[in-house]
This record gives structure tokens, sequence and C-alpha cells, in this order.
């Protein structure tokens, strides 16, 4: 019996290794990358795998069942939450007319503009 | 306990490049994004080094950090969008007759 909680010792220290390591990783992602929508993909990483293996590392590491309900409860507001903000950020970047680097070499610019000249005149 | 220590050095090294991130970002929604991923960072931090110090109790403060973040980051957002946080623009008279 003592066996099988060592086990799951040390698999949540290797889960907390894990996470540690996804976090640096996205907030690398988050640094490095070149673009908004790009470095979203960074910021996803540190929500989903990092705090995803940081929380179920110490989930399993935790001395008490109320430890462990805090932690499942941070895990689904994180889960709830995180995706909704992500996706309220993209969206406002591009209402407000962010254009991504990928994006602007697919859209090629229209060449014939009547309608700015108008508003110009007006 | 060793892997504990590792994992707030590599949340405090994450914090530093968040935080590049948010100092460098070329448009504000770069910053917000930033600010929402340093939110998370100081979840995972608290609940790190609550197990750290022994006193699980810092979960209580992380969860509320959780909910804060959230709501932060969709304040700021709405502050981009409308110009205020309460009232919506279109709706005031003022803003019609001008």
């Amino acid at each position: 019996m003592s066996m099988v909680w060592q086990i799951i010792e040390i698999v949540g220290y290797i889960s907390l290794g894990l996470g540690s390591l996804g976090v640096i990783f996205g907030a690398l992602g988050l640094l490095r990358l070149g673009d908004i929508y790009q470095r979203m993909h960074g910021s996803g990483i540190v929500d989903t795998g990092g705090a995803g293996l940081i929380l179920f590392g110490l989930l399993l590491l935790s001395p008490d069942w109320t430890v462990s309900v805090r932690l499942i409860l941070i895990g689904f507001i994180l889960v709830m939450t995180s995706p909704t903000a992500t996706h309220a950020i993209a969206r406002a970047a591009r209402v407000s007319g962010v254009d991504g680097k990928l994006s602007r070499k697919l859209k090629p610019k229209p060449k014939v503009k009547p309608k700015p000249k108008t508003k110009g005149a007006k | 306990m060793s892997v504990l220590a590792f994992s707030l050095l590599a949340l405090g090294v994450a914090f530093v490049l968040a935080i590049t991130r948010a100092a460098l970002g070329p448009t504000p929604f770069d910053r917000v994004l930033a600010v929402n991923t340093i939110g998370t960072l100081a979840v995972l931090a608290i609940a790190v080094y609550g197990f750290f110090d022994g006193r699980p109790e810092f979960l209580d403060i992380a969860l509320l950090y959780a909910l804060i973040n959230f709501i932060g980051t969709i304040a700021i957002l709405k502050y981009f969008r409308f110009g205020t946080l309460g009232d919506h623009p279109h709706s005031s008279k003022k803003d019609k007759s001008e």
C-alpha cells in the first residue's frame, strides 16, 4: 500500500516538472513569436499544458481532500475562463484591424478603391 | 521538495519572459495577452508556493486571483472597445446629437 502512494508521489513530481517545462516554453513562445495571433499559441500552451500539468501534479501531492477540491476548482475556473479571455483578445484585435503576418501575404490588395476617394472629397 | 523549488524557478523565468513581452508589445492587445498570461502564472506560483511552504491555504488566494484575472482582462478589452467602462457610448443622447 505504501508503494502505491510512493508511485503516486513520483508521478506527481514528474507531472510538476513537465508542467514547469511547459510554462517555460509557452512563455518563450509568447516572447519570441512574431505576431499577436501566433503569440496566442504560446499563451495557450501556458494556460493548458503548463497549468494543467502543474495543477495535476499538485493534486497528486495534496495531503488532504479539501486541498484537492480547491485544486480541482482552480483547474475548472482556468479551463472555463482562459479560452474565453483569449477568444475575446483575438476578436478585439481582429475587429480593430490588427493584421497577422501570414494573412497579409495571403490577402492581395484591391487595385481600385473608389470608396475612399468619395469619402475624402466629402 | 527540490522539484517544487524548480517549479517556482521556472515560473519566475516565465514571469520575466512574459513581462518582457508586455513591455515590448507593439499593439495593446499584445500587452493584454501578456498580462493575462502573467495572471495565470501568478495563480500557479501562489499554488506551488503554498505547497512549497507547507501551507495549502494559499489555494484560496489563487482561486480569487484566477477569477479577478478573467474579469480584469474582459474589463480592459471593453475599455479599449468602447472607451468607457460603465455606460455604453451609443446609449447616451449627447453623442447622437453631435
